[in-house]
């Protein structure tokens, strides 16, 4: 037994309430003095001191019911959430029900999903809710049966006295407990003792998942509800110009057309009110069929729009340029600045020096496209603006961020924003940019209704938001004995820089450059799984593999080399990672791929490893091609995410990591042709399927007792090198740019 | 054009009215409020609005009602009472499911491929499979549990 860390304690306070019908109410909160978050800054915002709070409530009929505070969208938080104060409570799991909360900032802490960041913030935080309950209802117990609590203990929601024989429900006791005051010191098990942490659980959400029950915001009705639709500039760089909606408002079941403004002109925009188009038609009507057939007869006039400039919260102003842009152009573009300096982002010895000195120089250049984020339920929102109150049920990843813009706009204080959170048909960082929300609002608010608002799928493939576009160019110094002697990164995007100028292989090379660069677009972005990390991670993987063989070693036998150096001896003060644990699962997916083994000599197989989100990912892939068509037979991962709370959800999550890598790192791809995007739904986008899923995937997970780090995100990363280096071994070709499937000949 | 129509929809006749070209889609999910249905693409390529059109899986945003006259459809709501139709059991089982939003297309394409072909080789069921998308990538946890439902 351990306790929890004395500040953490020291600034925590309690709450409890008694239930109507005789129960308890738990609640804890405290200021979290958590470090800034690595997510936070692959986001770029500023990390935020939150209040914390969680609750639980037991009833007399000892039945439990946990709330799971934090927006669910597949990473399966409301079945691992609750797990971990189901276990400090000491109840019996199947006893359990979960419910998702609703925004309520007050309630609950940190209702935040993304930056694969909910189980390592709630680690200790809801272990604490769990265990002091657990505690007052011990305290309860001893005082009803007038026994020293020492004598007492707990198992599946029972309290017993071994002596006597004694053994009562907590629902018992939950009425006293309620009134008691919450213990000071509150005890955390030590991990040997977890007896639910760490087993499989299946989600608690399944049985209704497949049958298909209302979960979605997309499901959500009411009556009177009106259905609403948003026609947008058909590209990038065009705005609104005009319209004429006679015809299209004589078509059946159409009740409103009007244009909305989302942001007003002076908006100070936060980090995650990014939108593609500020003025948009709004079209109103009784049903989504109707609303699809009118928008066919709106008569809209779009223009070419001026350059703009849009004021950040920061105070720093952003030009966005004016221009209908080509993908063919962004590449040329990328091309360009990487002939030009960047931006020093780490410099380490004397790299020109070493340049200068080489025997041998390699350089190659990496790009990848923008990509749509393709989350399978579209863009949603209901909303209903009533007086000066408005009310949502929203998919909604991050509903902190959107308030205060909603706030702004609206002209409502935020104690009038209610949100219910839908359950989220995918997210990927899609749906931490919530202007939906706003247009929903507005929406509403003119037609004087409950409105629910739907992109279309070519609504939501067309209307931004996109991974950016990169392009990492390495260059690797060798002297006269093959030795690596210096390493040059250079990085940048449309409209963003990929460069983790901190992260492998800095720190493990005794000259070291890191130069970025961006160049401006109107082309939106947004996070998704694993922003910068998921090119980083093919470039410099797939450099590594053609640098490793010029050198004539192996592939994993050099990566652990350079770790080792950055282990005992790092260069630089400044590494983001821990090499003893990135060389850990490396050597754990040697082990269980049986890599180098002569069995598996004739395999076409890749390596790769990353670091991201706090946790390290490595993975081996085996796969075929014959012509244009790729086959994957096999990827074994190997993960140290730290204590693996759930190991059956953290699976799933860790193949479809590997799967929706392998889809992107081969299909994904949006292009633009004068601002237009040429991928408008998925007949023309090219997603995963079935059959191209590997035939198997088997994931380990390095046992350690670290606390839990991040697991959504960092297997994803590293299965596009993988992809590429093992594409090397079948085809005797390298592949520098995404996606790579169409560079393969039928 | 706005008509009447009479869908039999999981074993029970509705009385319909709406435009000939609206698709069962939209009918199911905005007139009937059966929303297991759910709406993906549009253009029939992502499968997450699969029903059985008399027993065949199909997409019902590519049916229009003024087609479905003397037809049978099944949706995710009448696969089973209790969702214990084994396809749905494996599911739960073999914990396919992250986000979930496919999974009622990806259901109802398995129980139409089994019907069809109770004991379908890996082969078979990736092929019959390709029309439903999963971005969270759950295809391999799919084919596990069609294979499970298959032993049933």
């Amino acid at each position: 037994m351990k306790k929890t860390d004395s500040n953490l304690s020291r600034r925590s306070f309690l709450k409890v309430s008694s239930l109507s019908g005789g129960g308890m109410m738990l609640g804890i909160s405290w200021f979290a003095s958590a470090k800034p978050l690595e997510s936070l800054g692959e986001l770029n915002i500023e990390p935020v001191w939150q209040e914390v709070t969680s609750f639980i409530k037991i009833a007399s009929d000892n039945s439990i019911k946990i709330f799971s505070p934090n927006p669910e969208f597949g990473q399966n938080v409301m079945t691992s959430l609750p797990m971990l104060i189901a276990e400090e409570l000491d109840v019996d799991w199947k006893q359990v029900e979960v419910e998702q909360g609703n925004y309520d900032p007050k309630a609950f802490p940190r209702q935040f999903t993304g930056g694969s960041q909910g189980i390592r913030m709630a680690w200790k935080q809801l272990r604490t809710v769990g265990s002091a309950a657990r505690q007052m209802i011990l305290t309860a117990a001893s005082q009803a049966w007038n026994l020293p609590v020492t004598e007492l203990t707990t198992a599946n929601g029972m309290v017993t006295h071994a002596f006597s024989g004694k053994s009562e429900t907590y629902g018992t006791f939950a009425a006293a407990a309620a009134k008691l005051p919450v213990p000071k010191d509150i005890v955390l098990k030590g991990n040997q003792s977890f007896r639910l942490i760490g087993t499989p659980q299946k989600n608690v959400v399944a049985p209704k998942i497949v049958q298909g029950k209302p979960l979605f915001g997309m499901d959500y009705r009411e009556a009177g509800m009106l259905y609403a639709m948003t026609e947008r500039p058909p590209a990038f760089g065009m705005q609104l110009k005009s319209f004429d909606a006679t015809a299209a408002k004589k078509m059946p079941g159409i009740v409103d057309i009007f244009p909305i403004k989302v942001y007003n002109d002076d908006h100070k925009f936060a980090g995650f009110d990014t939108r593609a188009f500020n003025e948009v038609i709004a079209i109103v009507g009784k049903s989504t069929w109707d609303v699809m057939n009118a928008r066919k007869k709106l008569k809209a006039v779009w223009e070419v729009a001026p350059e703009k400039k849009e004021m950040g919260q920061n105070g720093q102003e952003r030009t966005i340029p004016a221009g209908l842009e080509s993908t063919k152009k962004h590449y040329a573009q990328m091309l360009e600045m990487d002939k030009k300096p960047g931006k020093i982002e780490r410099r380490d010895g004397d790299p020109e020096k070493a340049f200068g000195e080489a025997k041998h120089v390699i350089e190659r250049t990496y790009t990848a496209p923008f990509l749509a984020h393709n989350i399978m339920e579209p863009t949603n929102t209901f909303a209903h603006f009533v007086g000066d109150k408005v009310r949502f049920v929203a998919p909604i990843q991050i509903p902190d961020f959107m308030v205060p813009s909603m706030v702004a706009r609206l002209g409502i204080p935020k104690e009038n924003i209610s949100i219910e959170l839908a359950r989220m048909g995918g997210g990927f960082g899609r749906r931490a940019y919530g202007h939906y929300m706003i247009e929903a609002a507005l929406i509403s608010k003119q037609a004087n209704a409950p409105i629910k608002l739907i992109y279309t799928r070519e609504d939501d493939v067309s209307g931004g938001t996109y991974r950016p576009m990169y392009q990492l160019t390495y260059r690797a110094a060798f002297d006269e004995n093959k030795k690596l002697i210096a390493f040059h990164a250079k990085g940048g995007g449309v409209p963003e820089s990929p460069l983790h100028a901190n992260r492998f292989p800095a720190g493990a090379i005794d000259n070291y450059l890191a130069e970025s660069w961006v160049i401006p677009s109107n082309i939106t972005i947004a996070a998704f799984r694993a922003p910068r990390s998921n090119f980083n991670a093919a470039a410099e993987q797939s450099f590594l593999d053609e640098i490793s063989e010029y050198m004539g070693k192996d592939p994993i036998a050099f990566r652990l080399e350079l770790l080792q150096r950055a282990k005992d001896n790092p260069v630089g003060k400044t590494n983001d990672y821990d090499a003893s644990r990135y060389m850990g699962v490396l050597e754990l997916v040697r082990e269980k791929s049986g890599w180098g083994k002569p069995e598996n000599a004739g395999k076409k197989r890749g390596v790769s490893a990353y670091f991201c989100h706090n946790s390290y990912a490595a993975q081996v892939i085996d796969l075929r091609v014959k012509g244009d068509q790729v086959t994957v037979d096999q990827v074994t991962t190997a993960l140290d995410c730290g204590v693996v709370v759930n190991p059956e959800g953290a699976k799933n999550m860790a193949e479809g990591a590997a799967i929706d890598g392998i889809g992107n790192a081969l299909f994904g791809q949006l292009t633009l042709t004068e601002g237009r995007t040429d991928q408008r739904n998925f007949d023309t986008y090219r997603m995963i399927r079935h059959n191209e899923a590997p035939k198997k995937i088997d994931v380990h997970f390095v046992k350690n007792e670290i606390d839990p780090t991040g697991l959504g995100e960092p297997p994803f990363p590293p299965i596009f090198g993988a992809v590429a280096n093992a594409l090397y071994k079948a085809t005797g070709k390298r592949f520098y740019q995404q996606p790579f499937q169409p560079q393969l000949k039928a | 054009m706005i008509k009447k129509y009479s869908v039999k929809i999981n074993q029970k006749v509705h009385q319909v009215e709406a435009d000939e070209n609206m698709p069962l889609l939209w009918v199911l999910r905005d007139i009937l409020g059966m929303e297991g249905t759910k709406y993906g693409c549009g253009v029939g390529s992502c499968g997450a609005c699969t029903v059985h059109l008399n027993g065949e899986a199909v997409r019902s945003c590519q049916l229009p009602i003024s087609a479905l006259a003397g037809t049978e459809i099944t949706t995710i709501e009448g696969l089973s009472a209790k969702g214990d139709h084994p396809v749905q059991k494996a599911w739960v089982d073999v914990d396919v499911a992250q986000c979930g939003y496919c999974q009622s297309g990806q259901i109802m394409s398995a129980a139409a491929l089994l019907k069809n072909n109770p004991n379908p080789t890996e082969e078979d069921i990736e092929n019959f499979m390709t029309g439903n998308i999963c971005r969270c990538g759950t295809y391999t946890r799919i084919k596990k549990a069609i294979q499970l439902a298959a032993t049933k």
